[in-house]
Parts: C-alpha cells; sequence; structure tokens
C-alpha cells in the first residue's frame, strides 16, 4: 500500500470525528500558538531595542571615569583634548551629567529625565530645535540657567509654549530657552520626548559633582573597535593605568540587552514547549482509546491481507498527522494572537512593538509537533500491529 | 493433481491455566478446486479452530496445512498475510465492513493491501459490486443497507481479489431465513461459476446446501462425505448415552 494512500485513509479517519480530533489536537495548537508567540515576541523586543538604540545614535562610544584613587582627575578639557588628538578616529566629545529627582513644574513634580550636556548634544544625537533655540557654548561658559525640554514636556506642561517659561531642577529655576522636536510617534510619559538638557557646567554645580561621564561619537562606524582602542590608548596613558575608566559601546549594549532577552525568552518558549510534550501525550491517549474502539477494524484489515507493517504505518501516520494538523493551527492561531499582541503593545505601551513570528520558530513548532505524532503514535499503533486477528475479528 | 487443501493430522493446543485444551485433533482431510464443502459441528466441536487454520489466520500446533501445495505452518506473520490477500476470500456473520468507508471503498480495501493501482482497482471493485447487484449503491456506507445487502458486499469484497478459496464463516448467521436463503444461493452460483468455497456452519440445514460435509465434533472428524447421504446430518451420540440413535 502506498504512501499517499495511507495519508488519505488517516485524513478520512480524521474528518469522520472532527470534535475528538480538535480535542486531541488541543494540546499541540496551544504549545505551538505560545511558542511561536513568545519567540515573536523576543524578537519583536529585540528590534524594538535595536531601533531605540540606534535613534540614540549607534556611532557613540560612553566613557566613565571613575577617578577616585588616581594620580591625576580629568576635567572635562581634558577630555575634549584627547578627542581632539585623534581626528581621524573621534569627532565629537559632550560631558553627561544624570540628574535625579525630576523636574518641577509650577506646584507639578514629574518624572522627566534631566541631563546635563554640552552645546554638541544636539549633533550627537540628531535632536533639532523645534522652537526656540538649542544650547550654546556661552551657556556652558557661563553656566547659564537655561534648559531645552522635550516635545512631551512642552505639550504637557506649558501646552507648547514653553519657550520662555521657568521650571525647577534640583531647586534651581530654569528658563527654558528651546523646545526640541518630537521624536516618538505616540508621545507618553517616561518615553523619549519626557527629556529635559540643561550645560553640564550648570548641572555639575547643581549636583555638586565632577563630570564623570562622557559621549564621545566616532569619524566612522565601521571602525569602532580601532576608534575604542585608540581612546582606550589615551585614556590609558592620561591615567598610566587602564583601572580608571570604562568605555561601553552601543552595540555592546544591544547585544547585552538582547542576551538577556534571549536567555529570558528561550526560558518561557521551554515553557511553552512542555505543553507540547503534554499534546503528545493527549494524542497517545486518544490513539490507544482508539485503537481499542478499531479493534475489530484492525481485525478485518488483516484477514483481508494487511500486514503488521501496514497497520502500523496507517497508525503512526493518523497520529502524525493529526498533531501536524494541530501544529498548522497552532500556527495559524500563533500569526493571530501575534498580530493582536502587536495591537495590544501599541495601545498599551504606546510602543510601536511589533510582534513577529519568526520563520525559524514556525518551522521548529511545526517540526516539533509532527515529531511528537509519530513518537507518541508510535506505541498505540505498535500495540494495533501487534493484535491477534482472530481475537480482534471476534472483539466487541 | 494435489489438492487445493490438505490438512495432515493437523492438531491445534490452547493452553489455558495449567492444562493444555485440543481444539483439533489430528484433523485430516482434502479439499479440490471447485469444491463446495461445508465444515459443521456444533460449538466447541473445533470448526472455528478449522476455519482460522484455513484462512491463515492461525497455525497449526502439529501436524502440515498445505494450501496450493504451500506449507502454511511454516510462513511467518508477514507471508500469512500475503496469503490471506492473494488466496483467500473472507465472508463473516458479522459482514464486518468497515463503516466509515463506502461499499467502493470496502470492495477496494483486499486490493489496496495487494498493491493494485487506483484506477484498476475501482474498475474491479465497482465490477464485483454489480456481480451482487449493488453497483448502484456504490456511494452508500455500510449501515444505510440492510443485513443481506451487507452481506452481499462482503461477498463482493471476498471476489474482487479473485481468491482460490472462499471462506464463509456462518454466512447467514445474522440473517432472518428468506435473505439467508439468498445469500447461500449467491454462494452455490459462485460454485457453479467454479469457485472453490468452504462453508463454516453449525446449522445442518444450512450445511446440506453444500456438496460434502465434513463434520467435526471434540476436534476430531466424525464423517466426511457427500451432503446428500444420510448420515451427513445424523448427531452421533456418544458411546454409552442413553436414549434412541439415528435420525
Amino acid at each position: 500500500m502506498r504512501f499517499t494512500e495511507s495519508l488519505s485513509l488517516a485524513l478520512k479517519n480524521i474528518v469522520s470525528s472532527k470534535v475528538r480530533t480538535l480535542l486531541t489536537m488541543l494540546g499541540i495548537i496551544i504549545g505551538v500558538a505560545a511558542v511561536i508567540v513568545i519567540v515573536g515576541l523576543g524578537s519583536g523586543l529585540e528590534h524594538y531595542i535595536a531601533d531605540s538604540f540606534s535613534s540614540m545614535g549607534t556611532n557613540t562610544l560612553t566613557v566613565t571615569v571613575q577617578s577616585r584613587g588616581a594620580t591625576r582627575t580629568m576635567e572635562v578639557e581634558d577630555m575634549y583634548e584627547i578627542v581632539a588628538d585623534h581626528p581621524g578616529e573621534l569627532e565629537l566629545c559632550s560631558p553627561t551629567v544624570s540628574m535625579m529627582g525630576g523636574v518641577k513644574i509650577g506646584s507639578d513634580t514629574t518624572s522627566t529625565s534631566v541631563s546635563g550636556v554640552s552645546e554638541d548634544y544636539n549633533r550627537i544625537y540628531n535632536y533639532t530645535v523645534a522652537q526656540g533655540r538649542g544650547l550654546q557654548y556661552s551657556d556652558i561658559a557661563t553656566r547659564a540657567k537655561v534648559c531645552v525640554v522635550g516635545a512631551y514636556v512642552n505639550q504637557a506642561y506649558f501646552g507648547g509654549n514653553a519657550v520662555g517659561q521657568t521650571l525647577r531642577v534640583g531647586g534651581q529655576a530654569l528658563t527654558i530657552v528651546g523646545v526640541l522636536d518630537q521624536r516618538e510617534n505616540s508621545m507618553s510619559e517616561g518615553g523619549s520626548d519626557d527629556c529635559l538638557y540643561l550645560p553640564y557646567s550648570t548641572a555639575s554645580r547643581l549636583g555638586g559633582s565632577r563630570v564623570s561621564s562622557y559621549v564621545v561619537t566616532m569619524v566612522d562606524e565601521d571602525r569602532m573597535a580601532q576608534s575604542k582602542a585608540a581612546l582606550e590608548r589615551a585614556l590609558t596613558e592620561f591615567f598610566g593605568s587602564d583601572d580608571y575608566y570604562t568605555i561601553v559601546t552601543m552595540s555592546e549594549l544591544v547585544d547585552a540587552m538582547t542576551g538577556t532577552i534571549n536567555i529570558l525568552v528561550g526560558v518561557l518558549a521551554g515553557i511553552a514547549a512542555i505543553s507540547l510534550v503534554v499534546g503528545g501525550i493527549g494524542i497517545m491517549n486518544i490513539m490507544l482509546v482508539s485503537v481499542t474502539e478499531r479493534t475489530r477494524e484492525i481485525g478485518v484489515r488483516k484477514s483481508l491481507g494487511a500486514k503488521e507493517r501496514t497497520i502500523m504505518e496507517q497508525f503512526v501516520i493518523e497520529a502524525a498527522v493529526t498533531s501536524a494538523l494541530g501544529g498548522v493551527i497552532g500556527i495559524g492561531l500563533g500569526y493571530l494572537l501575534s498580530a493582536a499582541a502587536t495591537v495590544a503593545a501599541a495601545r498599551l505601551l504606546g510602543e510601536a512593538l511589533t510582534v513577529v513570528p519568526t520563520l525559524f520558530a514556525v518551522l521548529t513548532a511545526f517540526g516539533i509537533s509532527a515529531g511528537i505524532g509519530v513518537l507518541f503514535g508510535y506505541l498505540p499503533a505498535k500495540k494495533a500491529a501487534r493484535l491477534n486477528p482472530i481475537d480482534a475479528l471476534h472483539y466487541d | 493433481m494435489a489438492a487445493l487443501i490438505t490438512f495432515q493430522d493437523v492438531c491445534r493446543y490452547y493452553p489455558m491455566g495449567d492444562s493444555t485444551v485440543t481444539a483439533a485433533d489430528h484433523i485430516s482431510f482434502e479439499i479440490e478446486t471447485g469444491e463446495f464443502t461445508a465444515i459443521v459441528g456444533s460449538s466447541g466441536s473445533g470448526k472455528s479452530t478449522c476455519m482460522n487454520i484455513i484462512g491463515c489466520l492461525d497455525v497449526p500446533s502439529e501436524g502440515t496445512y498445505l494450501l496450493n501445495g504451500q506449507d502454511v505452518g511454516r510462513m511467518n506473520k508477514n507471508r500469512l498475510a500475503e496469503i490471506r490477500n492473494e488466496l483467500l476470500g473472507f465472508i463473516f456473520q458479522q459482514y464486518n465492513l468497515l463503516p466509515r468507508l463506502n461499499l467502493l471503498e470496502n470492495v477496494e480495501v483486499p486490493l489496496m493491501y495487494a498493491g493494485v493501482p487506483r484506477g484498476e482497482r475501482r474498475d474491479r471493485a465497482l465490477a464485483a459490486l454489480e456481480q451482487v447487484g449493488l453497483g448502484d449503491k456504490w456511494r452508500h456506507r455500510p449501515m444505510e443497507l440492510s443485513g443481506g445487502q451487507q452481506q452481499r458486499v462482503s461477498i463482493a469484497r471476498a471476489l474482487v481479489g479473485r481468491p482460490s478459496v472462499i471462506l464463509a464463516d456462518e454466512p447467514t448467521g445474522a440473517l432472518d431465513s428468506r435473505t439467508g436463503r439468498e445469500v447461500l444461493a449467491m454462494l452455490q452460483d459462485l460454485h457453479r461459476a467454479g469457485h472453490t468455497v468452504v462453508l463454516i456452519t453449525h446449522d445442518n440445514s444450512i450445511a446440506v446446501q453444500a456438496q460434502r460435509i465434513i463434520r467435526l465434533e471434540d476436534g476430531r472428524v466424525v464423517y466426511d462425505g457427500p451432503a446428500n447421504a444420510p448420515e451427513a446430518v445424523v448427531t452421533p451420540r456418544a458411546p454409552g448415552a442413553q436414549g434412541g440413535g439415528g435420525i
């Protein structure tokens, strides 16, 4: 008997008991859909992170200086000098001073992120100014009490007329001199439009601390390793040791985060895959019942010339087709849920997080589900094939 | 010329707990091609064992069974399945049609196992259904048919593989007497057309429709001869039993 005939026989049996087949497949359907959605969510997150980091500039190096215990202390001018000494590798530099504690606007305290930066900051991160002006060298030099705010702050707290208004950071009143262009499609609190930039010199004085962090841009993004090495050499020479600074590239940061996400997704997908095994056991269970129910049929088939191998084939194919069909439905459900998750993410988080089923996950899920059918169909099929035709013929 | 079916001292023992039950006790007979033979006996006489062995569903514990000159007792399960497919056509008391398949597909089953290509299979199955007068009903499911019609489908299924032996196990057992007679007439037609038919029954009135009767009792042959002889339908009494013997 040819394979195609076994296949059409299996399909006939599956179609003739639809409800039972559907219930049998349910475990596989849920397992496959869950694996697809989770892996899709993981790859969506990965893209999301890569995108949001690239919007922050992937050609940047973040330098953190820990000069405590070092023989020399690094001033902002020293860093500028180092950058200026490597015109082939390094281009722009800005100190960054992060300030905690939010912003006080009127009587509200917001969670807006506050950074002290240099006048080059706009160029480093491709910010454009929508209203007013950006920070200028004179602001830095005079420690001017001015700031530039993100579009969200402008909209949410000043009704779009922020320029000229004042707000308070760390107890100090600052005049808003400019508003940045909107960066995200849908602005939200805590998003990248909920920000405030002031001169690093002002921020450093308000916080009472030395500048310890810098953003440096590279001339050529593709020569990241060389640029990083050049900066490392210069800093090591400056301090006489490599113990007092760290340099992190954006792409290293992205790699570290996606690595973490991949582990998380792997664990979740593993848990989802357990339901595939449970589904397989469900198939085995139903197949065993089905073999018992069809004992007489098996006897008749054997008396008409079916060999053990033929009977075996019939039941294994039936189990494999059942679970592969479950796999296909699961894939469909996975795509549906992925689309729903994308919509839900956009609505709930206000972020463009697309849950994309990966081809690899889809193929793996399908392969595993068909494999499970064969694996768990084997035992019932063996039982069917071994039936004694005389006993099977007289079974009621 | 060798006989189609040869039983030589065939014995079949079944283990039953500690003891052994002898279901067939040195049974010997020969059946020639074209014969219409009834194997008769009450339950426990060994006729079912006999039919299982003839049908290659079982093999003798001792003795030799030759079918078409081939020693069936020495064959493995795969070869037995092939023999059943090629040489035997079964007709069962309960028809044993597959409920999920339509009539045509039911008749096609033996050809499918024989590896006959789809087109030829369909033609032959349809021809067999027409032979039993059900060619126009091929789309129906077995459950939509009367018992007699189902039995005719099973006859078609037995014939379709052009077997050497048609083995009918109580073919009228589940039918009313009128349909039973129709089925018997059909078997007689097959016999007249040259088929070898072996009928297994407990019912003398059915058995006498055959040409030859082999009567079994307690696993032994107690009569083997023409069906129209008076001794053929006599139930012999065990020695020493009270009451009159005879007809």
